[in-house]
């Protein structure tokens, strides 16, 4: 779903739709993505910023969520499709890393994962609710954001309309 | 006239579509086939006026879901015991409850996840009940504790 566009704009079409021709919404240029700086799983120091240029997935799961394990094995699909263009990146909502590193092998996660906590999920305007993701732009400005399991076509269909043209 | 009638229509109609389910009378029902039998759900507006109560007898809330939700917003004077899921939760819990008397009115919630998925609450509750615990009630949290609670205004705390 477009960022900021949830009921408003769903009346404001929905006016419009009936009173007028459809209208394609635009996504809104969307605000920018609060930059992190964590260790991922293999110790690796992941700062969100050294990702510009690339479009990021940035997805709040847990290991006990189980509409997020059915979403990370086409994340990981994803990061091979679109190599070099498209970053995933993790944020574990789990208490501990170990069932996350177990999920991480089992699931063949070919991107970073982090542990997230309370801090980090109120930077993103609090992450109660998984999964949650976020999509962000090459200039660092969230474009979209889905919470709870959605159609992943849409997320996809998403990634494509930002992707820089190769 | 006539078009002004129209559209006003049309603006009424997209105003009900903005509301939530629940002011149009509507209240979320329990699946039938859950394990926790539906007498013993609390609605979460049921529970907020419970958690104001200047006289008599208010709840024990505890949380049995996930410490990091916890320490970003929990209910109001609610006690963190750990995940359900986890024998290490239930062990907490039964640690918690010990010294307390069986008809002990209970609230237990978790808000990980859509209610049909949560994997903590079902233990606990039937931990409870397997304890002899008469007075349990669990709070009845559709899709999560941030759609269903916190984005509703109701009281919530922060921290560990």
């Amino acid at each position: 779903m477009p960022v900021g566009s949830r009921g408003r704009a769903n009346a404001i079409l929905l006016v419009a739709g009936i009173v007028l021709a459809p209208v394609k919404p635009t996504p809104p240029a969307g605000r920018a993505a609060p930059d992190f700086s964590r260790t991922d799983l293999e110790r690796r120091e992941i700062r969100l910023e050294a990702y510009r240029g690339k479009v990021v997935l940035l997805n709040f799961w847990a290991t006990w969520c189980e509409p997020c394990i059915a979403e990370v094995p086409r994340f990981a699909e994803w990061q091979r499709k679109y190599a070099g263009r498209l970053q995933i990146v993790g944020v574990s909502m789990d208490d501990e890393a170990a069932p996350v590193r177990t999920a991480y092998r089992r699931y063949g996660l070919n991107y970073p994962v982090v542990m997230g906590d309370e801090k980090l999920a109120e930077l993103y305007g609090g992450v109660l609710g998984l999964p949650m993701t976020f999509l962000i732009d090459g200039n660092g400005r969230i474009r979209f954001e889905h919470e709870g399991a959605i159609d992943l076509a849409v997320i996809e269909r998403e990634i494509r309309e930002l992707l820089p043209r190769s | 006239m006539r078009g002004t009638t129209a559209l006003t229509m049309t603006g009424l109609l997209a105003l009900l579509c903005l509301l939530p389910g629940d002011a149009h009378g509507q209240q979320a029902a329990a699946p039938p086939d859950d394990s926790i039998p539906s007498a013993q759900l609390l609605q979460p507006e049921d529970l907020v006026p419970l958690l104001g109560r200047s006289g008599g007898e208010k709840p024990l809330v505890l949380q049995v879901g996930p410490h990091v939700f916890y320490a970003e917003a929990h209910v109001s004077g609610s006690e963190y015991i750990g995940a359900g899921k986890e024998e290490s939760g239930l062990q907490a819990l039964r640690d918690r409850v010990k010294s307390l008397p069986h008809d002990r009115f209970i609230v237990l919630y978790c808000g990980c996840c859509p209610w049909k998925k949560c994997p903590n609450v079902r233990p606990a509750y039937r931990q409870l009940a397997s304890l002899g615990f008469s007075r349990v009630k669990v709070l009845y949290i559709a899709d999560n504790f941030g759609k269903d609670w916190v984005t509703k205004g109701y009281p919530v705390e922060k921290g560990r």
